[in-house]
């Protein structure tokens, strides 16, 4: 065998494992799950499972919820975490042990972050009690209450900003680091403010990572659902909570599906959205 | 290095080694010489002679069972496994794995395992429900013989007639009963309606009992589970349908139903609306966000447990049919495909000894069929819910409404109807009668398709797909 056949080959043959991997345990997977949509158990294809997810009681809410939560969560937690990579790149005293506290809510799960927020928002807990107890509210309000919709969703803002803004952050920081210095000192040289330095220099130059970590942010934004449960319970529903009711509570894995490949279509509208619309210009290139 | 290189393959040499014998697991338990020669995995062909008293051991070695792996629809909170496993299971002499199972893969495991000849699993635990369509799909032993060694635990009759599930053979053996009932915070009662007997409300009371509480503490105290993980269907099904209609399948659409629905939406401003978040009425009961909550017995315990003296139990209440109430019927069987027959058998023997049931009780708060006698130091909470669960089941116009059965993969569907029923009706405030007619066609559907029989209270069908009228 020609050694440097051999030699041009090493890359992908080093590929092929994780190549291997993720194939057999996601692509196939992943292509059997959405063909379950369509395929009913007796082989025939079929929309009926769409039909079915679609004409269903609570399709229509968890559909408005789930984009409203988007639409919220993502500007909310970008601008929480460009903020906070700002705070951090500035290298304040104590600027890293903060980034590290930051980062905790990370390592918990969605569902403790979500009990770790019921606790304080439910009739009897932290909120009402410091509330009551400074003598703000004559008696406990209700947050949790399914007639009030808003606060319902406040409260799952407020769990998933804490619990997932760091990741956000975190590749925002890489992001900055990569910003030359020069680029900063030369607009103070031109008297440009803190708003006009974030606006002109830092964003158009960070946004790869910005790309990076929407896009990242938005796929997992539309798998949010176990915070949603331990938060409101029934108040409110979402895509991914639908499609984890049509499974575990009502047994039928073909509107599971259903709902799986409708959360896949959006994931990828939006990741094409954000790909076209933060794509680097060939004149931003020439630096 | 040389040297290391043979360190590192000895030491792969010896984990593979490690590994393999892992895997190779004891095929059969030792065989206790006393038990009686029961084929281990053939389903037992017509065994007439019953066992003799020779069956409990009386060598004073342990015998040892082996491994058994005993699945369960039943206690699967974490909890309540933890107990099994800890303390239920502690007494017995052999290796139990207890795995809790959701009752759609329950059955899917079990189909796989009798289809395929062969399995794992050991001992069935579940409901009545889930016997009734395993017995007819041939995947449960005849437990005739057991049952025999059995009688001097004083199981009645009558439920010992259940666990034939119509036919001549003994399906299951009953290993606990459970019921819902309300849980009263003491408070509460300076607010009872003049002429009401707490322990004999009709729905009309209770529903001007959280009015009074509402008007004059200005909070709203009465509690349903209408969380994700909340039995809330069951006070549907086992309650309310049957209590002001007579039926829950059949009289699901009628106009009696219809009222019985306009009930809730009259009582549901006096509901605490957290209730969205409520999977166990103990919790919100504790925190004393509710005064008067309705929920299963097990997950009412805590609230027994750690503050008797706070709360009292009381039956559910009474509808114009009667007092619906659903008892919740848990049994032990032994699959076809069973690995550890012996195991199996002296597993079941030990869950249904006095002894064992009292335990459960305690820890789990599911209620013994096997007579016993209380001891003095039974929580008295558990003694509180145990005189409620025997109120409703002896009151006068007690109307016990059965677990669905006959549904198998479907009882999901089954539910997912007076749950949506609920949304549309009482949190969206739609009209009931379009509802009803709604969700009737798609109850019809399902019990077509399942062609499951009614089942108490609605009449028997006789063999028929139930049809809702």
């Amino acid at each position: 065998m020609n050694a440097r056949r051999w030699q041009s080959l090493t890359p992908y043959l080093l590929l092929l494992p994780s190549a291997v991997f993720l194939l057999v345990f996601f692509a196939y997977p992943m292509a059997e799950a959405f063909v379950l949509a369509f395929r009913a158990e007796n082989g025939e294809w079929t929309l009926k499972f769409f039909q079915q997810m679609i004409s269903d009681v609570a399709f229509a809410p968890a559909l408005q919820t789930t984009l409203v939560l988007i639409v919220i969560l993502i500007p909310v937690q970008f601008v929480v975490a460009l903020t906070m990579a700002l705070l951090v790149q500035a290298r304040l005293r104590g600027s890293s042990l903060f980034l590290y506290i930051y980062a905790i809510p990370l390592g918990i799960s969605e569902l403790a972050a979500g009990i770790v927020w019921f606790a304080i928002f439910t009739e009897r807990g932290y909120l009402n009690t410091l509330l009551t107890g400074l003598g703000l509210l004559a008696e406990p309000f209700i947050f949790l209450s399914y007639e009030r919709q808003g606060w319902l969703l406040l409260a799952v803002v407020l769990a998933e900003v804490w619990r997932a803004t760091s990741i956000i952050m975190v590749i925002l920081v890489s992001g900055l680091q990569g910003i030359p210095h020069e680029y900063l000192e030369a607009a103070d040289v031109f008297g440009a403010t803190l708003w006009d330095k974030v606006w002109r220099v830092i964003l158009p130059l960070l946004r790869p990572s910005l790309q990076v970590a929407l896009i990242l942010r938005t796929i997992l934004a539309f798998q949010v659902f176990a915070v949603a449960m331990a938060v409101a319970g029934t108040g409110i529903t979402l895509l991914a909570a639908e499609a984890y009711r049509w499974y575990w509570s009502y047994r039928n894995p073909n509107v599971a599906a259903a709902y799986a490949a409708l959360i896949m279509a959006l994931s990828i509208t939006s990741t094409v959205l954000y790909l076209w619309g933060l794509r680097t210009r060939s004149e931003e290139l020439a630096l | 290095m040389k040297s290391q290189n043979r360190l590192m393959f000895g030491l792969a040499i010896l984990v593979i080694a490690g590994l393999a014998l892992g895997a190779m697991q004891c095929p059969t338990p030792p065989a206790p010489t006393t038990v009686p020669p029961v084929a281990t995995t053939a389903p037992p062909a017509a065994t007439t002679a019953p066992p003799t008293a020779t069956m409990v051991p009386p060598t004073a070695t342990a015998v040892h069972y082996g491994d058994i792996v005993w699945l369960s629809t039943q206690l699967r909170p974490v909890a309540e496994a933890e107990k099994v496993r800890t303390v239920i299971l502690a007494g017995f002499p052999g290796r139990v794995e207890f795995i809790p199972e959701d009752e759609g893969p329950f059955h899917d495991r079990i189909a796989a395992e009798v289809k395929a000849g062969k399995g794992k699993v050991d001992v069935l635990g579940a409901l009545h429900g889930n016997f009734s369509t395993m017995a007819p799909a041939g995947q449960l032993q005849d437990l005739t013989a057991l049952r025999a060694s059995l009688k001097d635990r004083g199981i009645p009759e009558a439920f010992w007639k259940l666990a034939q599930l119509n036919t001549d053979k003994t399906y299951y053996v009953p290993w606990m009963q459970a019921t819902y009932i309300l849980a009263i915070n003491k408070k509460a009662l300076p607010y009872l309606p003049a002429g009401a007997d707490v322990n004999a409300l009709t729905y009309d009371q209770l529903a001007a009992w959280a009015r009074n509480i509402k008007e004059q503490t200005g909070s709203a105290k009465l509690g349903f589970p209408a969380g994700e993980k909340g039995l809330l269907h069951r006070f549907f099904q086992g309650s309310l349908v049957p209590g002001f209609s007579g039926g829950v399948v059949t009289t699901f659409a009628s106009d009696d139903a219809a009222v019985g629905w306009k009930w809730l939406v009259d009582v549901w401003p006096y509901v605490n609306p957290q209730s969205t978040t409520y999977n166990f009425m103990q919790e919100p009961l504790l925190a004393e966000e509710v005064w008067i909550g309705w929920d299963h017995v097990a997950r009412l315990k805590d609230a027994f447990g750690q503050k008797p003296d706070d709360f009292i139990a009381a039956p559910g209440p009474a509808g114009p049919k009667g007092r619906a109430f659903m008892p919740v019927i848990a049994g032990l069987a032994i699959p076809k495909s069973c690995n550890n027959q012996a195991g199996a058998e002296a597993l079941i023997k030990y869950l249904t000894e006095p002894q064992t049931q009292l335990t459960t009780l305690r820890e789990v708060a599911f209620y013994p069929f096997v007579s016993v006698t209380y001891p003095p130091d039974m929580p008295a909470g558990i003694k509180m819910m145990g005189e409620a669960v025997g109120q409703q089941a002896a009151a006068k116009d007690a109307l016990p409404a059965l677990l669905p059965q006959g549904l198998g993969g479907k009882g999901g569907d089954f539910n997912k109807v007076f749950w949506d029923s609920f949304k549309r009706i009482v949190l969206n405030k739609e009209d009931i009668r379009k509802v009803l007619n709604e969700q009737k066609v798609i109850l019809q559907d399902i019990m077509n398709e399942t062609q499951a029989p009614c089942w108490a209270p609605d009449p028997d069908s006789g063999g028929q797909p139930c049809q809702v009228k």
